[in-house]
């Protein structure tokens, strides 16, 4: 009788044990998914931000701002060009941003994304050089977006454009991006001539 | 039956009677092990009903037997019972062996002083305490053993700390499976369900060589209930609910035990809670989400049996909500802002950020007892342990993991446990490891920890030796061979420029570029030699003094080599070096014991030095089109943590008793000449609490824990230029939060059920004052308090 079992006993460990080493092949083999391919982009990297001011008494007076970071975090630092923008003092300019990820090819248009997800973003605008910028597009819950914005420059002064993105921030919010909380996607700084 | 006695050494010894009833039966008792008589066992004889006494030498004599069967009954104590039948045809001898080893075999029995080596310094959590846990994490259930505190992500995702050292630096053994969960990150808690223990086992000593040489921390063990070989079917159910995050946990197992030694075992349990609350508001996103499940069978003799064992535990964990910030400025704000910027009513949703991870363990282990050798076991393992972390993104990926990891280990172990000497013990064995990580593709965000193949050979040997009746010493040896091979892409422009690796190891570079990254195979190989010492002395009034040293090194985990990117709760980007060395540490700890009801007590003095500590540290300051983040760099020091747990128990009255703790720890990195970051701060407990058995085991207690401000700590703060105040912002990640006391109150009963069941309640109040605090060792203590009060009751039915 005990015998018996014992016997049983032994096959089935055998047996356990066979399917335990055969489990663990499997998952084993199966497992090398993407060697030797290419290396994983960040998707959501945004390498390149483009302020576009456009003067509005004259459609060929344009400036543009550029933040470029090709590699992202970490390597080389990110890029301003020119280092300091020029704009005419006294003037209104229509404002466009636009961000791209130039790791693809062709580069990607980042503005896209936030379109379709207008209510769970705003850029906010700070300067420090007497220029006033206002929002003047909406989401889709009538909130500001700012993507386009109104540009308008005091007398001549030099400082920063501070371009600040905020992903899911609440909205509405008192206009500043410290009041809006969510995370920051985009923080960057354009020094600026206004004369 | 007789083959059952297989490797009993039988003599047949005639001698010349004629007539029926009138033969002799010899019989001799041995101990199984080292063959020494057993003296004064009860023979009880079936056949004619009557009970005889082994004599000094462990025999005993039957005359006048007639010839048929005879059954013999021979109980000792220390053994467990055994029934031998024989036919008698002619006078006859047997040597007959007894399990001397009780506590092999029916440990549930025992409640905490079972060791693997008797040197051993350690501490255990019994059943009942488990029981208590049941809706908590194993990093909860720990923090009531002195010495042991925890570092969290919020108050569900716990990682044990023992002498402020976690994560690589202990070593997690689940079943007796080392636990291989990427234990490497701070906010990875152990994939453990803890209503699958029957103890857990703290080692804080020297006694870890058999799991492996890096048990820097010590070792962390959880053993499963064991059943006595009898028929029987037996479970429990338990239930318990909590207002705090208004939700409980349910827990289920069944155990069926058959006399002959087969036994099988299925538990079950479901875990959710929804948003916790602190005193002043709710943690939004906090909630979680376990489903655990684990299945045991086996076959227990004295000298052989097997033991398969699987289990699941799946695990999504909320991330408090406003801790995701995108960069420094986020940070700053939420540290001056004092409370959540986001808070929501109360939900059971779990949103992103969240971490949803998946862990399988299978094992098999067989053993066979040799007679005047010892025990051999056999075990093979494998856990498989996928990791997705979800975060708040772009574009319709909320539902992509921003990491995805899946790690694969798989090890087999041979062990004998030599113990035929009479002083002497022996364990002796070897490891073969073999691990594969792997990054899963698809995520979008280049991996934090990239593909790599890790392998493994160990081998061991520890000795317990026996100097005289008070005295024991051991010693033990452990040889690891580690080889990891990697896959990953660098930025070029840190390969060749920021990290110098271009010179450092041209061999890794395999000359791919994709855009900006480069393609590169880092290898290297460990050689970790580790060993210990271990003294136990034995004073009148079950007094103790154990003395332990031990050597370990530690090779540098994948985090601490490979990681590479940013972390988003914490604003920072965190780097690992291919130039990271192993560390290696001496560990020397005392402690003094008294293991009694009325007055007893263990005070552990240890100090540790450990060379090429490797820590997280900041070393500059980054720019990002998120702005400015400060990049932190493992580097590695000279390190050294001492410290005192203390632990009192004494009988006030009949009905009475008190119970208290303290720690005290210091850490130092001796290089820079400044405290260590996140050390544990003073902590000390002390606990009434009122029993009555009469009165349905009725117990009523009060606990008051009460955790010092960490004033050590190194100043690692920074400052950082703020663009839309133009102005450079001092950012305070170091200042460490105030004391706190919370007040905890239990109380229970046993009430008789039915005929075989017992129905426990149990009634508590966690933080009775609702106090705010914020705790020096949770990660998201910049953006809120830990949670406030919680009424709970449990019910267990066993059955």
């Amino acid at each position: 009788m005990f015998n018996i079992k014992l016997k049983t006993m032994k096959t089935k460990t055998l047996k356990l044990l066979a399917l335990f080493f055969i489990s663990g092949l499997v998952t084993t083999s199966c497992s090398s998914d993407d060697d030797g391919g290419g290396a994983e982009n960040d998707e959501e990297l945004i390498t390149t931000v483009v302020l576009t001011l456009t003067n509005t008494a004259n459609q060929m007076d344009v400036v543009t701002l550029t933040f470029t970071d090709i590699d992202g975090e970490g390597g080389n630092d990110p890029v301003y060009s020119p280092t300091v923008g020029t704009l005419s003092a006294n003037t209104t300019y229509t404002g466009s941003i636009q961000l791209w990820n130039a790791t693809e090819t062709p580069p990607e248009n980042i503005n896209e994304e936030i379109e379709d997800e207008a209510d769970e973003h705003e850029f906010f605008y700070t300067s420090d050089a007497n220029i006033t910028i206002t929002k003047t597009d909406l989401d889709g819950n009538g909130n500001p977006l700012g993507l386009e914005t109104s540009v308008v420059t005091g007398a001549a002064n030099t400082g920063n454009i501070t371009v600040v993105l905020k992903h899911e921030p609440t909205k509405p919010n008192d206009g500043t991006a410290a009041g809006a909380g969510g995370s920051t996607d985009v923080e960057v700084s354009y020094s600026v001539n206004v004369q | 039956m007789k083959r059952f006695l297989t490797g009993v050494i039988m003599a047949l010894t005639c001698f010349s009677y004629s007539q029926d009833c009138k033969y002799t039966f010899l019989g001799e008792l041995k101990d199984f092990h080292d063959g020494s008589s057993i003296a004064s066992a009860t023979i009880y004889i079936k056949e004619n009903d009557t009970f005889l006494v082994s004599d000094f030498d462990g025999k005993f004599k039957i005359e006048k037997l007639c010839s048929g069967a005879l059954t013999l009954t021979i109980s000792h104590v220390g053994c467990e019972t055994k029934t031998v039948t024989y036919t008698i045809n002619g006078d006859t001898f047997k040597s007959i062996t007894l399990e001397h080893h009780l506590e092999e075999l029916t440990e549930v029995v025992v409640a905490g002083n079972t060791k693997d080596e008797s040197t051993s310094i350690q501490q255990s959590l019994n059943q009942a305490t488990i029981a208590s846990y049941t809706d908590k994490s194993l990093g909860d259930a720990l923090t009531t053993i002195s010495g042991v505190s925890s570092l969290n992500t919020g108050n569900t995702i716990v990682k044990p700390m023992i002498h402020g050292l976690h994560s690589s630096r202990l070593l997690i053994v689940n079943n007796n499976v080392r636990l291989f969960d990427q234990e490497w990150g701070d906010e990875h808690a152990p994939n453990i369900d803890i209503n699958t223990a029957g103890r857990i086992e703290v080692v804080k000593g020297a006694n870890t060589l058999i799991y492996g040489s890096d048990a820097i921390g010590g070792l962390i063990r959880i053993r499963p209930q064991k059943y006595a070989a009898k028929d029987s079917l037996f479970g429990n159910t338990s239930l318990a609910l909590n207002t705090n995050g208004w939700g409980g946990n349910l827990n289920s197992e069944l155990v069926k035990t058959y006399n002959n030694g087969f036994y099988g075992k299925v538990q079950a349990s479901y875990r959710k809670f929804g948003d916790f609350k602190s005193p002043d508001y709710q943690l939004t996103n906090t909630g979680l989400r376990s489903i655990n499940a684990s299945f045991n069978f086996g076959y227990s003799s004295f000298e052989k049996g097997f033991d398969a064992y699987y289990s699941i535990v799946d695990n999504t964990f909320g991330i408090l909500a406003a801790s995701h910030i995108g960069n420094v400025n986020d940070l700053v704000r939420a540290i001056n802002n004092g409370q959540p910027q986001v808070e929501d009513d109360f939900s059971y949703n779990i949103n992103n950020p969240k971490q949803s991870i998946l862990h399988h363990l299978g094992k098999v282990e067989a053993y066979k007892r040799f007679k005047s050798l010892g025990k051999l076991s056999v075990q093979y393992d494998f856990q498989i342990n996928r990791r997705k972390e979800f975060d708040l993104r772009r574009g319709n990926r909320a539902n992509t993991p921003v990491i995805d990891l899946r790690l694969f280990t798989t090890s087999l172990q041979p062990n004998l446990k030599i113990d035929a000497f009479e002083h002497l013990k022996l364990n002796t064995g070897f490891l073969l490891r073999y691990q594969q990580n792997d990054a899963i593709s698809g995520t979008g965000v280049s991996p934090i920890i990239p593909d790599f193949d890790k392998y493994e050979i160990g081998a061991y040997a520890t000795g317990t030796y026996n100097l005289n009746t008070e005295t024991e010493v051991s010693a033990g040896l452990r040889y690891d061979f580690s080889r990891i091979e990697a896959t990953k892409w660098y930025n070029v422009t840190d390969w060749n420029e920021t990290y110098n690796y271009d010179e450092l190891f041209p061999e890794f570079n395999s000359g791919q570029i994709d855009g900006t990254q480069i393609l590169t195979y880092p290898e290297f190989t460990f050689h970790n030699v580790s060993a210990s010492l271990g003294l136990r002395h034995h004073f009148n009034n079950a007094v103790n003094l154990f003395v332990n040293y031990g050597l370990a090194s530690r090779m540098p985990n994948p985090s601490e080599l490979f990681s590479d990117g940013l972390h988003h709760s914490a604003a920072r980007i965190e780097i690992g070096l291919l130039t990271m060395k192993k560390e290696v540490a001496n560990k020397f700890i005392i402690a003094l014991e008294r293991s009694n009801s009325n007055f007893g007590f263990s005070i552990s003095p240890y100090y540790k030095h450990i060379s090429d500590f490797i820590q997280l540290v900041p070393n500059r300051i980054t720019t990002t089109v998120r702005g400015s983040f400060p990049v932190w760099e493992y580097e590695q020091i000279d390190a050294r943590i001492f410290g005192v747990d203390i632990d009192i128990n004494k009988k006030i009255s009949s009905h009475f008793n008190y119970n208290g703790s303290l720690s005290v720890l210091q850490g130092d990195n001796l290089t820079d000449d400044i405290p260590l970051i996140n050390m544990p701060a003073t902590n000390f407990t002390n606990t009434i609490t009122y029993n009555n058995e009469k009165l349905n085991q009725l117990s009523i207690g009060l606990q008051q824990h009460t955790v010092l401000q960490q004033n050590r700590f190194p100043d690692y703060n920074f400052f950082t230029f703020d663009p839309i105040l133009q102005d450079n912002v001092f950012v305070d990640v170091s200042s460490t939060p105030s004391a706190y006391t919370r007040f905890n109150f239990n109380s229970a009963l046993t009430l008789k059920a039915f005929e075989s069941g017992a129905l426990r309640l149990e009634f508590n109040i966690e933080n009775v004052f609702n106090t705010s605090y914020r705790e020096y060792l949770n990660r998201l203590r910049y953006f809120a308090d830990d949670v406030g009060r919680n009424f709970n009751i449990k019910l267990k039915l066993n059955y």
